[in-house]
């Protein structure tokens, strides 16, 4: 079963009203973070809290991601301590090379309790994290997507972020497809302006069409814009119903070759019609006949 | 003895009379004549206006055991209720009954009014700040009346409450007695509450820091029903007339609660042409506001009108054309205060025709949907909003339990947890608003249909809506939060709350410790 992560929101992890309410916001999963919004001088209060949320709060069937520290900070502190908790997957932020990987699974294995239980997230926000993507998302089975962040990226690079995004056009691609290589998911950066509704939509949209198969958030008001562009329109679901149909025809008529309108119909077309049908039966969009 | 829902309610209640217990929200008939005031007369060369309080009060004259009428548009900025307590102390008046449609925590002198025996009952709509916790604490030696903002002008107007001096502070005013409250430095707007006191009174006072030449205009209490008219330097504090909760909420929680609620009147199709509302002026009613603008924007609806208390969000509506009309009865802030002065469409109404239901009409009636908070809700949709978590007096229902009466669904939005404790109770310590008249509760964890409301659930879940049982949301709540300690009160009773007919919904009793 295709885990959806169309959107993945950022929950302080310092910030208890948030960690309580984390789940209510829509998100496929919620990313309780440990790094960026948590000061040095209270990693260890937040470390606390979101191990109580990991296991007091009822996050229903919201992914439960938890964003540690890298490991040459706090990170090899937090993951003992998280996993033991069972969140669903880390994000392990700027990752640069398969060892890193490795090094993280070393660690979960250590505090796991379910084996094989928690996956991996590659949050890869350097030039040379990008560099080495292939290696990167092959690293491991543990790895289930690679994520982009573009704000340390740049400043990596030396470029100026824009809303555009023209500077990180070819570091979305590298993510996009290393991880479509290594059969994972790709997720985009976030889009940084929880005010600017239109920009969002424009930049998921974008993210969408290169191949991306969802977005970081860093506002829970972004939630129902991006679902509403990695969601399958109801043209898309127009077009996939009409692909399964066809292909339903030609088995019942016993031809081995489909087409409809006249253009041939082959496997790739026919594994995004049903991916299509099948995300949107799981979106509640469709219903589907039990066959 | 019991109310039909179970409220332990008195026979009868000192300084209140013989109590009628509530039987239904539409259950009580009225049976009685309208309230009439003497006919008067003047001399063409007769003086009404004064320049001190004092001399007024000799005037008329305010005799001990007086009922003084007063409205409360100007808020926590209202200077008028204390200069005219501190006048009738100056002259050794005692027992006095206020008759404040709203107390706020600028009126706190009215504690030591108290005390003196100046004052020795309290009738309101709406208690807030340092009197409310005196009022649960055993201040009065009789229970205070708290009545809705309908059932204020109901009584009055059915003369169950019998005004002998209204003083009318009035933002602006003319030596003859004509009075708005679009012009002055304490402009506030619509002076609806004030119309049934200025109908009704024996005795009208019109209070002002702001003369015009005669005649005014516009008006809004007339001179025909204006004795006196007293000037003096100041009747409030601008920046106190202004509310404070007048902005659209950056809360994340709250923005979903007003989604999910904008979501329940898309889905039961209340989008369209046509279309009326009312909203309070609290952070998450006013993004629902926002949320249900948004869906009229992509829709083309053209709606019929915005009702209650007016905030300048929707005075843009009405600007640009989302509302044909605003029906106003009390401004919040000055864009409203503008528009009402300005704007041919923005309608001033009284208290009576807002949402009093013995007449032949109020505007509540006319309501499509109307959006409400809730201190807690109980499994039968009994909503609570006169005492807080501490079982002390903290508000009460002002226009609650009208527009939810008379709206043809009333939505309460409410944070499913809040402040740690649960929102939803088995019972509510006080009963407001009778869950008779409230349709769905909207919460972040989902939403409760009341169950003699099938059809509209029925529609929900159709559309997809997170439909949830009450007790399935209370459980939820109470996983995350604990099951809070039960309140503990005595038998004494501070406050009767009565329904917009003039029943007694529940009653407030003192808090122990």
């Amino acid at each position: 079963m295709i885990v959806l992560r169309r959107s993945l929101l950022f929950l302080p992890g310092n910030n208890p009203g948030m960690l309580q309410n984390g789940g209510v916001f829509g998100a496929d999963g919620v990313i309780l973070d440990l790094e960026d919004a948590v000061a040095p001088t209270q990693k260890d209060a937040a470390r606390l809290l979101v191990t109580q949320a990991l296991q007091t709060v009822d996050y229903e069937n919201v992914e439960k991601i938890v964003r540690v520290n890298p490991l040459d900070t706090f990170g090899t502190v937090d993951i003992p301590v998280i996993v033991a908790c069972q969140p669903d997957a880390l994000l392990i932020p700027k990752v640069e090379s398969a060892d890193d990987v490795l090094a993280v699974v070393k660690l979960i294995e250590k505090s796991e309790k379910i084996p094989d239980s928690v996956k991996i997230i590659a949050l890869l926000e350097t030039p040379k994290g990008i560099a080495e993507a292939y290696s990167i998302a092959k690293a491991h089975p543990r790895l289930v997507a690679l994520a982009l962040g573009a704000e340390d990226y740049t400043a990596g690079l030396g470029s100026k972020r824009t809303k555009e995004g023209g500077e990180i056009y070819s570091a979305r691609m590298q993510v996009i497809n290393s991880a479509a290589a290594a059969g994972i998911q790709s997720i985009d950066t976030p889009f940084t302006d929880a005010n600017d509704p239109v920009g969002l939509m424009a930049d998921t949209e974008l993210a969408k069409s290169l191949g991306f198969k969802g977005k970081l958030s860093i506002n829970p008001r972004q939630i129902d814009v991006i679902h509403s562009v990695f969601n399958p329109t109801a043209t898309d679901i127009e077009w996939a119903t009409r692909v399964v149909a066809a292909i339903e025809k030609a088995k019942a008529e016993g031809s081995g070759v489909v087409s409809m309108n006249g253009k041939m119909i082959d496997a790739p077309i026919v594994s995004r019609a049903e991916t299509i049908l099948l995300l949107a039966e799981r979106l509640g969009l469709v219903r589907r006949e039990v066959r | 003895m019991r109310n039909s829902i179970g409220r332990e309610v008195p026979e009868s209640a000192r300084g209140y009379g013989k109590i009628d217990s509530f039987k239904g929200a539409f259950a009580t008939p009225p049976d009685m004549k309208r309230y009439a005031p003497k006919v008067k007369t003047i001399l063409p060369s007769d003086n009404k206006l004064f320049d001190c309080l004092e001399a007024v009060f000799k005037a008329i004259p305010v005799t001990d055991g007086m009922t003084l009428g007063f409205h409360h548009h100007l808020r926590n900025g209202d200077g008028v209720v204390n200069q005219v307590l501190a006048v009738a102390a100056k002259l050794g008046l005692k027992n006095l009954t206020v008759a404040l449609s709203s107390v706020f925590p600028v009126h706190e002198p009215l504690i030591d009014y108290v005390k003196q025996g100046v004052v020795s009952h309290l009738d309101t709509n709406y208690l807030s700040g340092p009197v409310a916790r005196a009022v649960s604490e055993g201040l009065f030696p009789n229970p205070v009346v708290m009545r809705t903002h309908g059932g204020r002008a109901r009584a009055i107007e059915c003369g169950q409450l019998h005004i002998d001096v209204a003083f009318v502070a009035a933002p602006a005013a003319d030596e003859y007695g004509n009075v708005n409250g679009v012009c002055g430095p304490a402009a506030c707007g619509s002076l609806g509450y004030a119309m049934p006191d200025g109908e009704y009174a024996d005795i009208v006072v019109a209070v002002t820091d702001h003369l015009e030449p005669y005649p005014l205009s516009p008006v809004s209490i007339s001179q025909t029903r204006v004795d006196y008219v007293v000037k003096i330097e100041s009747i409030g504090d601008p920046k106190g007339i202004v509310s404070g909760t007048t902005k659209v909420t950056k809360d994340p929680v709250a923005l979903k609660i007003a989604e999910s609620a904008a979501k329940v009147i898309e889905a039961l199709d209340f989008i369209k042409d046509g279309f009326s509302f009312q909203t309070g002026a609290g952070g998450a009613s006013l993004a629902a506001a926002a949320f249900v603008k948004q869906m009229m924007e992509d829709k083309g609806v053209k709606g019929s009108f915005a009702l209650g208390g007016i905030t300048g969000f929707m005075v843009k509506m009405l600007e640009e054309g989302l509302f044909q009309k605003i029906i106003d009865v009390q401004g919040f802030d000055l864009e409203a205060v503008h528009s009402i002065a300005t704007n041919p469409n923005h309608l001033e109404i009284s208290a009576g025709g807002y949402a009093s239901s013995f007449n032949k009409g109020c505007a509540v009636n006319k309501l499509d949907v109307v959006i409400l908070g809730a201190t807690e809700i109980d499994t039968d949709f009994n909503v609570n909003v006169v005492t807080g978590s501490d079982g002390v007096i903290m508000g009460g229902s002002g226009g609650h339990s009208d527009a939810a009466a008379g709206a043809k669904v009333t939505i309460i939005v409410a944070n499913l947890v809040r402040g740690r404790l649960p929102i939803i109770v088995d019972k509510v310590l006080t009963v407001t608003t009778p869950g008779e008249t409230i349709d769905v509760l909207v919460t972040e964890r989902g939403l409760a249909v009341n169950p003699c409301r099938s059809d509209l659930k029925e529609i929900l879940v159709a559309k997809g809506l997170p439909v949830k049982e009450i007790g399935e949301l209370k459980a939820k709540a109470e996983q995350i939060a604990g099951i809070p300690k039960k309140i503990t009160t005595n038998d004494k009773i501070v406050a009767l709350v009565e329904y917009r007919d003039g029943t007694i919904i529940d009653v407030v009793r003192k808090v122990e410790g």
